[in-house]
């Protein structure tokens, strides 16, 4: 099968060119870069909100974005099954738009923090982690200041098993030195109840190819991959 | 009539506020004023609006608020600080 994956382009968008780049190149399905206004799910198998600062983060970062065209297409998509994934702004875009549960705050540093973190990965049963192993770590970086997941009902996430990825130390050590800007109970990334859209505040399509990491690895190539699949087994 | 409303968008108390916290401890306490034990900040909006009267015209920005998400209900409160007449 011939699957097509949207990235969708917001005034203030980057990391989305790294993203249709991983898409295209490195994994070598067919990813357009689609501005916003004129993006249409229905030729798309699924979909990806890049990072950046879509409107300026005005208001807050993601507010703006959310009312755009491009999510009420997202969520369209979203109904019928097939997978939307939020990167870094992308993430904040979906829990604006309520696709995911929690929000994202000021960093507590008050700072941009851009650097290499560990993950781990806490739920492997999503459109996006399905390729992972639980309990497995992932090198992968964050660049963001408004990255301070916060969510006032966290039994909710454990009791629905929606909390993916979560920062962790070298070694896999939950604990507040590897939590690189506040988040509650080091949430890196949550998926919604359908399992089909998932938001992270890392940039996987950063940690897709041996040369960009310092660790000289890929992990993040296996949320791209786990796309793939999922894609693929729905068909199938 | 044009009405100003003046209207205050704050994080929960669940939900820390670093900026708040930095400027009581660092700047408020260590220059003597300890005397300050919290501060918290948030997003101020004066927002100019047409409407009959003062209370349809709160009416309409709360309303507004909460269609467009000015503020996040997730993580924000909105407070509605004043509304006055436009001069």
């Amino acid at each position: 099968m011939n699957i097509r994956i949207a990235v969708i382009q917001f005034p203030g968008s980057n990391c989305d060119r790294d993203a249709t780049h991983v898409l295209n190149n490195v994994i070598g399905i067919q990813a357009d870069l689609i501005w916003h206004t004129n993006f249409k799910e229905r030729k798309y198998d699924g979909c990806i909100l890049p990072g950046g600062f879509s409107f300026g983060d005005y208001l807050r970062g993601g507010i703006i974005a959310a009312h755009s065209p491009a999510v009420k297409e997202a969520e369209i998509m979203l109904k019928d099954g097939r997978p939307v994934l939020g990167i870094c702004n992308g993430f904040q875009i979906l829990t604006e738009a309520e696709f995911l549960p929690g929000a994202l705050l000021r960093n507590n540093t008050l700072k941009f923090e851009c650097k290499w973190v560990h993950i781990r990965v806490e739920n492997n049963e999503t459109a996006f982690s399905n390729q992972m192993k639980k309990k497995e770590i992932m090198d992968i970086p964050i660049a963001h200041s408004e990255g301070r997941y916060f969510y006032d009902n966290l039994k909710e996430l454990y009791d629905n098993d929606q909390i993916v990825f979560k920062y962790v130390s070298k070694e896999g050590l939950l604990n507040e030195e590897s939590n690189p800007n506040g988040s509650f109970d080091n949430i890196a990334g949550v998926c919604n109840l359908e399992r089909n859209c998932v938001g992270l505040m890392p940039h996987p399509e950063r940690a897709s190819e041996e040369i960009l990491s310092p660790f000289k690895n890929t992990h993040g190539i296996k949320l791209f991959n786990s796309m793939v699949n999922f894609i693929k087994s729905k068909v199938i | 009539m044009e009405y100003i409303v003046e209207v205050v968008l704050e994080n929960k108390p669940a939900a820390r506020d670093p900026v708040g916290s930095t400027i009581q401890k660092d700047l408020m306490a260590k220059q003597g004023y300890d005397m300050v034990s919290n501060v918290r900040t948030g997003q101020y909006l004066r927002i100019y609006v047409k409407a009959e009267n003062e209370q349809l015209a709160e009416k309409l920005v709360e309303k507004m608020c909460n269609d467009l998400r000015i503020f996040n209900p997730v993580t924000q409160n909105l407070t509605v600080l004043s509304v006055k007449k436009k001069n």
